[in-house]
């Protein structure tokens, strides 16, 4: 089962609130090393996001993110895992988990419309 | 005849419904819809057939055989994909294990967990744990939260498809997450009492709550919080019989007629309380079991043990801080110290401002300062406290109390 994992920070982040979290370095050999992760990046801020819509055949596009969410999108992995208990696990060793928060995203599945 | 047999499966139904159900989900990997609908088609068809061939001798198996064929069919009829097809073929080559009602494996715990996923809303748990735990219908659910059953059966198909679509594994969580895992069935079961033990027209709630905190109980007979949960189930549910007075009005705890209580219950809530708490594993529901057990087995309110009462709050409110706790230990301690001794207490909740709009924070001011003789300033409180109240008996209380004053 693929899950898309979001990576945001939080915009009420205080300092100190991941203290002790895991290193993102150590995250990422890990969870590529068991075949848990499939890709992933860092993506750049919303400064340099682009959203594309088509209205009207018309291709609309705005500088930003659509979104009027104040949660910052700062990267991204897809997942390869049994279930979302698993999914939760490998998403809360990622050291942005603590020091801001990570959205799990089931993929479409291939069989449904 | 008939009416017996009916009577025999309305029994069996009882927990017959989630046990079977349970084990269609794990059965088709997760196909909740189908699982309930065969089941429902199972009993059906045990409704037809008992009456002249008589209840077997191993009825669960009987039905559990009989949702399983009912799976399988619906399966294989439903595709044509290999992939789908070879899924029915592994199902119809499994040997059936339902030849006798005890080798049937209990899946009722899975289903719980499942149900109570943290990953699901709160409603959403609660709305399933009620559909596949107990059997009553989406209309039945609705009426039960007021809502329309249109609105329900949305909630359930989509909490439903929350589970398929994000994977939510059918199982007993493993140990380590088992900390964070029970609490929540716990809530959900406790939620869904306090829904009914208020309100006559939703007793049905309470007595679901507290059959499947019983079930619970069976299943995971090491968990004391489970325990000292159905302790305090059954011990508010032993005196709700005193609880209202002939006009509908909530009668307080130290007014009630404890004759009406139900001793039974009573001693059986205590002596579930005190075995958990042996274990040396408190937790906030044995905490809170054993405040209502100090109430429940007071022979009057003036004979009750309002300084194990203070202990326990303090205890409690050190377990599972809340403002709640800290205004319940005030009352307490206005018991055991007067009411002067608790005011600067119940004024320091009112300080953090957490508990501005509850009405029970004023009125229990008023109270304390009604017993301070400070008329003045407790007439004030009630008042506050009136504005704040959500239910016309909680109204006409507090009226009450003003013009006593």
């Amino acid at each position: 089962m693929k899950y898309l994992m979001l990576v945001c920070t939080d915009p009420s982040y205080t300092p100190g609130q991941d203290d002790g979290a895991p290193d993102v370095e150590d995250w990422v050999t890990e969870m590529d090393g068991k075949g848990i992760r499939l890709m992933g990046n860092r993506t750049r801020p919303a400064s340099d996001a682009t959203t594309v819509r088509v209205r009207d055949r018309e291709v609309l596009l705005t500088d930003g993110p659509y979104a009027e969410t104040k949660d910052q999108i700062v990267g991204f992995d897809v997942l390869e895992c049994g279930d979302l208990d698993e999914a939760i696990e490998v998403a809360s060793r990622h050291p942005m988990a603590w020091a801001g928060m990570i959205e799990l995203r089931p993929f479409w599945p291939d069989d449904e419309d | 005849m008939t009416d017996q047999v009916k009577d025999r499966i309305a029994g069996i139904y009882v927990d017959g419904w989630s046990r079977i159900v349970a084990t269609m989900i794990r059965l088709t990997g997760g196909a909740w819809d189908l699982a309930e609908e065969c089941t429902q088609d199972a009993f059906a068809q045990a409704l037809q057939k008992w009456p002249e061939s008589g209840v077997p001798d191993q009825p669960l198996a009987w039905l559990t055989t009989t949702a399983r064929h009912r799976v399988i069919d619906r399966m294989r009829r439903a595709s044509t994909e290999t992939a789908k097809l070879r899924e029915v073929a592994a199902l119809d080559l499994e040997p059936s294990p339902y030849s006798s009602d005890s080798e049937i494996p209990d899946e009722r715990l899975e289903l719980m967990f499942t149900c109570c996923h943290p990953s699901l809303s709160l409603d959403a748990q609660v709305a399933l744990t009620l559909r596949s735990l107990t059997g009553m219908s989406t209309a039945e659910i609705a009426r039960a939260f007021l809502v329309s059953e249109r609105t329900m059966g949305q909630r359930l198909f989509r909490a439903k498809q929350k589970v398929a679509h994000a994977r939510i594994p059918f199982r007993v969580p493993p140990a380590h997450l088992l900390p964070d895992r029970l609490p929540a069935v716990l809530h959900v079961l406790y939620l869904l009492f306090n829904e009914g033990y208020g309100d006559p027209r939703k007793a049905r709630l309470c007595r679901e709550a507290i059959r499947l905190a019983r079930v619970l109980t069976a299943l995971m007979p090491d968990e004391p919080e489970a325990h000292g949960m159905l302790a305090l189930m059954l011990l508010h549910d032993a005196r709700r019989p005193a609880r209202t007075d002939a006009a509908g009005d909530m009668v307080p705890l130290a007014e009630q007629d404890r004759s009406l209580w139900d001793q039974a219950q009573i001693a059986t809530g205590a002596a579930i309380c005190e075995r958990a708490l042996r274990r040396r594993r408190a937790g906030p529901f044995q905490l809170q079991a054993a405040i209502a057990a100090c109430h429940a087995t007071a022979p009057v309110a003036d004979q009750t043990d309002w300084p194990q009462i203070v202990g326990l709050y303090t205890r409690l409110a050190r377990m599972a801080p809340s403002p709640i706790v800290d205004l319940n230990r005030a009352v307490a301690i206005s018991m055991t110290d007067g009411p002067e001794a608790a005011l600067p207490l119940v004024d320091a909740i009112a300080e953090t401002g957490q508990l501005n709009d509850y009405y029970l924070l004023h009125a229990t001011r008023a109270d304390l300062l009604r017993r301070a003789d400070r008329t003045q300033e407790a007439a004030d409180s009630y008042r506050a406290a009136l504005d704040l109240a959500p239910t016309d008996a909680e109204r006409r209380f507090l009226r009450d109390r003003l013009r006593l004053l």
